[in-house]
């Protein structure tokens, strides 16, 4: 787990004239946030253990503009977009996959109309569709019997219907899969999109995050899973908060499939 | 004196019935008040949209109790419409109960009618009880205070009376049919069957012939200018919805939720200035780009879409939405239905004036401060979740993005940690202050 890993970059593969299978964008959680950093290398790890002929875009990856769109700055977003689009165009991209829902929804839905036209996947649909390809194999190990609850991602679940994928995960894992009352299209929002991450929430008598971490420990589960880097802050502050980190953990479904194979 | 009947019925159905059509024409302009938006596309698609959530109701039964109950009321309301048409029969050609004559499957009608009014009487009863009595998150509110609380209990006494009055006809009518009374009575035998009235019919047992016909037509009366005087009603109220439920989810949003839409004026301006080719300082090419450059984003009702004002007319202040809504659930200010109350309410304010001056005249008021606060708008996290839970179809996070468009691009009053993570995007690449030359780090790092 200690000597670092491999990732090439889109340039690299241009020097010499290839094309990777897919690329991976890894968003400005996964580059900066120490613990969407680990996510991203958890993935990074399936993504070799299965063979992928992957490259990231490095330096030249930049915000995707999500938290401007929803803040209201319209213009930043379309700069950013138009930016990306760019060097993903530059480089022929067809198929993008990302570790976050709100790169996955703009790169997705919103960059179309911009000239940006790509087959993007969120991680867990890439990695079943691995699994279901006969690349990559998951199985329970550690994981094998734990209850476990997912937390649904906003723009993963209602803003874009995708529900089976990391459950289905989930179950190769051959955990005890819990639902939480609000989940899949009525699952709560962890309070982060929209750009509440990068601000203090407006006066009130809770803040979201604790009210959905209270959701989730409603079902008694040993890890929540999460597929969003913005939800698993939110809902790891949540279970610190409430002095339950010892017996809870907030872990992101890449992770605990890397996990399992001891990668 | 038969003339006399027929003629004030006319009198009461022509004037019903005009001032309707008045009032639908004045939401119809108001709406035009917004700016177009084209949801034309996909017709086979909106249409199935429309048959399972307006006509079908899919979302409301979500919640089944009070789904299961709307939908005795909506039935009862859809199927006695059709007694309407019969006594608008009666009433311009002084006859009675001219469907009579189809025989057994009207006496079927008019039962099946007595049963629904009768659950309707229910229906309404416990909404009222839940409303009133339980204390259910999504009706404590506080922009239900006040009228539109009581708009809500009006509607919910109104149906009672309704109701109450169809079944009092008709326990009437079948007293006077079993008495032989002339002109009810008819040597066929008894028309129509009434398996709810005729357990208030011994009621009316002892009374005359004439005292009977008194109540009888008193009833009939009352219920059809009721019925009047609800269809007038509709405008100034949240039922509004029983029509516009129908376009209104016909025109919803068919591209996934968390796609937003994009600003081309903003597109347009992006271009130029990511075009190096383009000279900043030249002149506009014609005369057309001499003109006012269009508002970014909403600060009021004329800068939202048609499909938006219509949304406004069409909310029935419900709640679902705000008692899904997370930043509402955890005591902050936001709640979407406000915000399409708030929008109705300055949507009206504003057709008000055009009543009156025959055009719009700047009140010095708009729909942002005035109506919603920023505090509002800040508060919400764009997860989408009233926009599901709405039984028909609403968007309330469109209004609050165009909102929050026109606070960040026309005011640059964004929270300031939100415009200092926008400034770190501009020049970083990310919300935060790191180098864009580091988004890489991670591979190296142990
Ligand atoms: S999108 Fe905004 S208003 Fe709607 S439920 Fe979510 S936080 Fe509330
Ligand atoms: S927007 Fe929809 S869910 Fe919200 S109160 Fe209005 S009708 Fe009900």
């Amino acid at each position: 787990m200690a000597e670092a890993i491999k990732v090439p970059t889109m340039a690299e593969y241009m020097a010499e004239g290839k094309k990777p299978e897919v690329l991976f964008w890894v968003g400005c959680m996964g580059s900066f946030d120490d613990r969407a950093k680990k996510v991203t290398k958890a993935f990074v790890k399936l993504l070799s253990e299965a063979n992928v002929d992957f490259a990231v875009l490095g330096t030249e990856e930049s915000c995707t503009g999500d938290p401007a769109k929803r803040a209201g700055n319209e213009f930043l977003f379309q700069m950013q977009a138009v930016t990306n689009i760019e060097v993903l165009n530059g480089y022929e991209i067809k198929k993008v996959v990302t570790a976050c829902p709100h790169c996955f929804n703009t790169i997705k839905n919103e960059y179309p109309v911009l000239g940006g036209n790509y087959e993007v996947m969120h991680h867990t649909t890439f990695l079943k569709s691995l699994l279901e390809e006969g690349r990559l194999k998951v199985e329970g190990g550690k994981f094998k019997g734990k209850r476990i609850t997912f937390h649904d991602p906003c723009y993963l679940g209602r803003a874009n219907n995708v529900y089976e994928a990391p459950r289905d995960l989930l179950r190769k894992l051959e955990v005890e899969l819990v639902e939480m009352k609000k989940c899949k299209k009525n699952g709560m929002c962890c309070g982060a999109g929209g750009g509440q991450m990068f601000k203090e929430p407006e006066p009130g008598n809770k803040d979201v995050n604790i009210a959905r971490t209270e959701q989730a420990m409603e079902v008694k589960p040993e890890i929540i899973a999460a597929g969003c880097p913005f939800c698993n802050t939110m809902m790891t502050d949540g279970v610190k908060s409430k002095d339950q980190e010892k017996n809870i953990e907030v872990m992101d479904v890449a992770e605990m499939i890397a996990n399992a194979h001891d990668l | 004196m038969q003339f006399l009947a027929q003629i004030l019925f006319v009198i009461a159905l022509v004037a019903g019935v005009g001032l309707f059509i008045r009032n639908i024409r004045r939401i119809i302009r108001n709406i035009k008040l917004g700016r177009p938006v084209d949801r034309k596309d996909n017709p086979g698609e909106r249409f199935a949209m429309m048959a399972r959530i307006a006509f079908g109701q899919s979302k409301m039964v979500k919640r089944p109790l009070s789904g299961f109950l709307h939908i005795i009321v909506y039935l009862g309301f859809i199927i006695i419409n059709i007694e309407v048409l019969e006594i608008i029969i009666d009433g311009i050609f002084g006859t009675h109960r001219v469907m009579g004559a189809a025989g057994p499957p009207y006496n079927f009608l008019i039962g099946a009618f007595e049963i629904l009014a009768f659950l309707v009487l229910v229906g309404v009863i416990v909404f009222w009880t839940r409303r009133n009595i339980s204390n259910i998150y999504r009706f404590l509110g506080n922009e239900l205070k006040g009228w539109p609380k009581n708009d809500a209990n009006y509607i919910l006494y109104f149906e009672m009376v309704l109701m109450t009055l169809f079944l009092v006809m008709n326990a009437t009518d079948y007293q006077l049919q079993l008495k032989e009374a002339p002109y009810y009575f008819r040597e066929t035998g008894i028309i129509g069957s009434f398996p709810i009235s005729q357990f208030l019919s011994p009621i009316f047992e002892d009374l005359s012939i004439s005292t009977l016909i008194v109540i009888e037509r008193a009833a009939w009366w009352l219920h059809i200018l009721g019925i009047l005087f609800f269809l007038n009603y509709l405008y100034y109220s949240k039922h509004l919805h029983i029509l516009l439920a129908f376009p209104n989810v016909y025109f919803a949003k068919l591209t996934p939720q968390g796609q937003f839409n994009n600003l081309q004026s903003v597109t347009d301006e992006v271009k130029l200035m990511m075009d190096p080719e383009a000279d900043p300082y030249a002149a506009p090419a014609d005369a057309e780009e001499e003109e006012m450059p269009a508002k970014f984003g909403a600060s009021d009702v004329m800068d939202l879409n048609q499909v938006q004002l219509l949304n406004a007319y069409t909310c029935t202040e419900c709640g679902r939405c705000t008692s899904e809504c997370p930043a509402n659930r955890t005591g902050k200010k936001l709640s979407p239905r406000k915000i399409m109350m708030d929008t109705r309410d300055r949507l009206e304010d504003v057709g008000a004036i055009i009543n009156k001056k025959g055009k719009f005249e700047d009140d010095g008021k708009q729909l942002l401060d005035d109506y919603i606060l920023r505090e509002e708008l800040w508060a919400c996290t764009t997860c989408n979740a009233c926009v599901e839970a709405c039984p028909v179809g609403i968007d309330p996070l469109s209004i609050i993005l165009d909102m929050r468009r026109y606070l960040v691009m026309e005011e640059s009053a964004a929270p300031n940690e939100l415009a200092i993570a926008m400034t770190n995007i501009e020049n970083n690449g990310a919300p935060w202050p790191y180098n864009q030359m580091d988004r890489l780090n991670w591979a190296d790092e142990k």
